[in-house]
């Protein structure tokens, strides 16, 4: 059971929050409160746009224990607007249409079940299409 | 410089030994290095090993090995750095014998990958990749080599077949290799039939995890004994640079930052400028496009060119450059935590100019180079036989 590690990253996860560093500007994903361009402390939230494109993608059908029920699924490298660099599933989409340098946006979605008896779902960030936004 | 000699080198057959447990291998590959030394007895041991937590429920290898080998009471513990673990325990050895405090240090790399299949297999494998941002949307290592493939070959506008010349080139050089996995060529059309697995990739692109243990017995060179039967070899080049565990934490990701400068740190440690001065390169050929960016960092090919560069034989056994030449992690196979002491017992067989039939015909210097990971750390050994 692994309750504590989903609770702690469950800001990060749901809503793409991060940092902004107060030295350099740089934008952080996934917050680590030292900042990675100029090694400043880095601790100013920031709350992402949860816009970018895909950078690349695959599709995944032997999965790790856990995301069984899930295969097949896409997993990308999307780039955000504001610079950094995500891994993250692609969902609403047919993995033939998915291309390199296709706009996306995030959404919050399940992404698996823990794996034992008391059925905890994990839930997260996905990118869809943008073209789906209204 | 004092310089540190291989002075022993042992290795098991790559493949699936169903009837073997990790000590077996493990205790197989350190008595051969034992014997190969001529008697040379270690006062340390340092066990790389990759997921035998996961994969052999067996933890603190180091009080086990020793106690298994004979070598009971001495110093001995395990080194992890991914798919690095056995470099990383050959350059915790060439430490403590570089620094003096110990006079003949053993690494050994074990890994038992065939207790564990399917789900389970990736799980554990996955758990080298970042955890709570990778693991957590279901990447897997061969995903993270197929994003980087497909971004590659998308940037450099190469056809999908182009990364196949990687492969070619590991199993045509490991059919000379009594130890390796898979000693049978393969053709360009059957790498181009073969079945897509994670795409771009197809099941050439990626080594075979498999079971295997390979080790190494280090002392300094007025340490060898009278009567030492082997050209001395000596590791004059070491050097460890990590980079962001996560693909997505690295500005230019088709960048192996830390491929490129640990090689570099690990030259000019020996005294050379560039790669070219050496006479073969063992690169991580994890997956085929990881032979593409180390032959890039290092400064073999230029960025996008690597492919190109291999399908003019550049890097075949007779070439400029030398690569896998005793098949590489594709066909060699990847026996996890031992495959970086797997490149030192090569290369010391090829600069000892015991290589049989895939010996080069000028070896006097090398690089060997184990990536953990897609080059989440890379640690680069350079070898040179003395004179
Ligand atoms: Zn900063």
């Amino acid at each position: 059971m692994e309750v504590p590690r989903h609770w702690r990253l469950k800001k990060q996860r749901y809503a793409l929050v991060g940092e902004v560093c107060p030295h350099c500007e740089a934008k952080i994903f996934p917050p680590r409160d030292v900042c990675p361009e100029c090694g400043g402390e880095a601790k100013t939230t920031f709350q992402f746009s949860g816009r970018g494109e895909v950078y690349s993608f695959t599709t995944i059908y032997n999965p790790p224990r856990g995301f069984e029920e899930n295969v097949p699924y896409t997993v990308a490298l999307v780039k955000l607007d504001e610079g950094p660099i995500v891994t993250a599933q692609l969902t609403d989409v047919d993995a033939e249409q998915v291309e390199i340098g296709m706009p996306v946006e995030m959404v919050t979605r399940r992404l698996r079940q823990d794996g034992d008896e008391r059925g905890v779902i994990i839930y997260g960030y996905k990118f869809r299409p943008r073209s789906l936004a209204s | 410089m004092t310089e540190i000699i291989i002075a022993g080198i042992g290795q098991t057959d790559v493949g699936e030994h169903w009837g073997r447990s990790l000590r077996d291998l493990a205790v197989e590959a350190i008595l051969q290095a034992l014997d190969d030394a001529g008697g040379l007895r270690p006062q340390m041991l340092v066990v790389g090993n990759m997921l035998a937590p996961l994969l052999s429920n067996q933890s603190h290898l180091g009080a086990l090995l020793a106690d298994y080998a004979g070598l009971n009471g001495i110093e001995a513990y395990t080194v992890e750095a991914a798919d690095a673990s056995g470099a990383a325990a050959l350059r915790q050895a060439w430490i403590a014998v570089r620094s003096g405090f110990v006079d003949a240090a053993l690494a050994v790399g074990v890994e038992k990958a065939t207790d564990r299949i399917g789900a389970d297999l990736e799980l554990a494998l996955a758990t080298l990749t970042d955890s709570d941002y990778e693991l957590e949307q279901g990447l897997t290592p061969a995903a993270q080599a197929a994003l980087l493939a497909r971004r590659y070959l998308h940037d450099f506008q190469l056809p999908r077949e182009s990364l196949g010349v990687f492969p070619q080139l590991a199993h045509a050089h490991a059919v000379d290799n009594p130890h390796a996995m898979f000693r049978r060529a393969i053709s360009a059309e059957l790498y181009a039939r073969a079945a897509t697995t994670q795409a771009p990739l197809n099941v050439f692109d990626g080594a075979p995890f498999a079971d295997g243990a390979a080790a190494v017995l280090l002392t300094r060179a007025d340490l060898l004994p009278a009567n030492f039967p082997h050209p001395r070899v000596a590791i004059r080049g070491s050097a460890t640079v990590t980079d962001a565990l996560a693909l997505h934490d690295r500005p230019d990701p088709l960048d192996f930052r830390a491929a490129r400068l640990s090689a570099q740190k690990a030259l000019t440690q020996a005294g050379y400028n560039h790669i070219e001065e050496m006479d073969f390169f063992e690169y991580s050929d994890t997956y085929s496009i990881y032979a593409a960016l180390s032959l890039e960092a290092v400064g073999a090919a230029p960025r996008g060119g690597a492919p190109q560069r291999a399908s003019t034989g550049a890097f075949n056994r007779d070439g400029r450059l030398p690569c896998a030449t005793l098949g590489g992690l594709k066909a060699r196979g990847h026996a996890g935590g031992a495959t970086g002491l797997y490149q030192a017992v090569e290369a010391a067989l090829q600069l000892r100019g015991q290589a049989g039939p895939a010996q080069l015909a000028s070896a006097r210097r090398g690089l060997i180079q184990s990536l953990g990971g897609p080059a989440s750390v890379a640690i680069t050994h350079l070898l040179e036989r003395l004179t």
